[in-house]
């Protein structure tokens, strides 16, 4: 049965969002999500404005190198 | 020192718009090429007229809407946004740059939209089908182009400047398209994206920073070093990927 246009637009929505942030990299999303976690605890939970100036790039580094040492080894 | 910083990040948002916007069009200008020499140039730039006008229409009813959200909470989701968004074109970048990843090949992008409109010639449904290809290539690569201009623009309250700069692209590669017609897979499209990651995840890093009220040394200035810091991390990067052996995974 062919479903409506509304819940056409709707499934479309999502998979348009769900390609644009996940895709073929779920690892990069969840990193990001945990990435900006963690920042969130050092400088909203313990208030260090230096450690979370440092953390939130060399976290993302790490991610994308966790991410390509997986491509590397497929 | 205000002016300089602040122009320092101006030039740095113009330069993510721009680059981005022009890698995405010249990736929906090889389907409207490919629509227009085999169906005829009508059908193709009536879908991507119509196409441009849609997009053109979801900015001006999001923009302003995403100017009236408290500017943390939209710096955090959008930091988030482009972080993640950067990270993946730079991966991409880094593993194409790095021979692990076939290149992004336009010559074969043309080819399978001759293919899709030659598919249909049985049907008789030729200018419907050009009509769509075109409109849907140039909204889908053009759908990416309005969330970076949204994300960037509302979040550094530059909005104009940042439209403007996709405007210029649009021009640009619309009017380059035009002279070279089929000759796209000579873009340096790889550099491009490769400059895009790194200006998306400085500016990911930047804002979500912000919407987490980090306290960035030099305040604006910091987005020009953490531009530095993602492009010598790139290149370290792609000298550590790049495999001796010679193999090309799908992804």
């Amino acid at each position: 049965m062919k479903s409506s246009w509304p819940l056409r637009m709707v499934v479309g929505f999502a998979r348009f969002w769900w390609d644009f942030l996940v895709g073929d990299t779920p690892e990069l999303f969840v990193a990001a999500v945990v990435i900006l976690g963690v920042v969130a605890v050092i400088r909203l939970g313990a208030h260090e404005n230096a450690l979370a100036v440092a953390a939130l790039p060399l976290l993302a580094v790490a991610a994308l190198g966790v991410s390509l040492s997986r491509a590397r080894r497929r | 020192m205000l002016l300089v910083t602040t122009s320092s990040s101006q030039f740095v948002l113009v330069a993510a718009v721009f680059l981005a916007s022009a890698v995405e069009m010249v990736e929906a200008l090889t389907i409207v090429v490919a629509v227009g020499h085999t169906e005829g140039w009508r059908p193709a730039l009536r879908g991507s007229f119509v196409a441009v006008l849609t997009l053109a229409a979801l900015v001006a009813v999001v923009g302003p809407a995403l100017t009236k959200v408290p500017l943390d909470a939209l710096r955090l989701v959008v930091g988030g946004v482009l972080l993640i968004f950067g990270l993946q074109w730079l991966r991409k970048a880094i593993l194409r740059a790095s021979g692990l990843l076939a290149k992004h090949d336009e010559d074969a992008i043309y080819q399978r939209t001759v293919e899709k409109i030659d598919a249909d010639a049985a049907a008789r449904q030729n200018h419907r089908v050009a009509f769509v290809l075109a409109f849907k290539g140039v909204f889908l690569e053009g759908l990416e182009v309005v969330i970076i201009v949204l994300t960037l623009g509302a979040s550094a309250r530059r909005l104009g400047l940042a439209s403007l700069s996709a405007l210029a692209a649009l021009l640009i590669v619309g009017g380059v398209g035009i002279v070279v017609a089929r000759q796209l897979s000579k873009v340096p499209e790889n550099a491009m994206k490769m400059t895009v990651g790194v200006l998306l995840v400085s500016y990911g890093t930047f804002f979500s920073g912000e919407g987490l009220k980090i306290r960035w040394p030099g305040d604006d200035a910091a987005l020009v070093v953490l531009v530095a810091f993602f492009a010598v991390v790139t290149w370290l990067f792609v000298t550590w990927v790049r495999p001796s052996r010679d193999v090309v995974v799908s992804s």
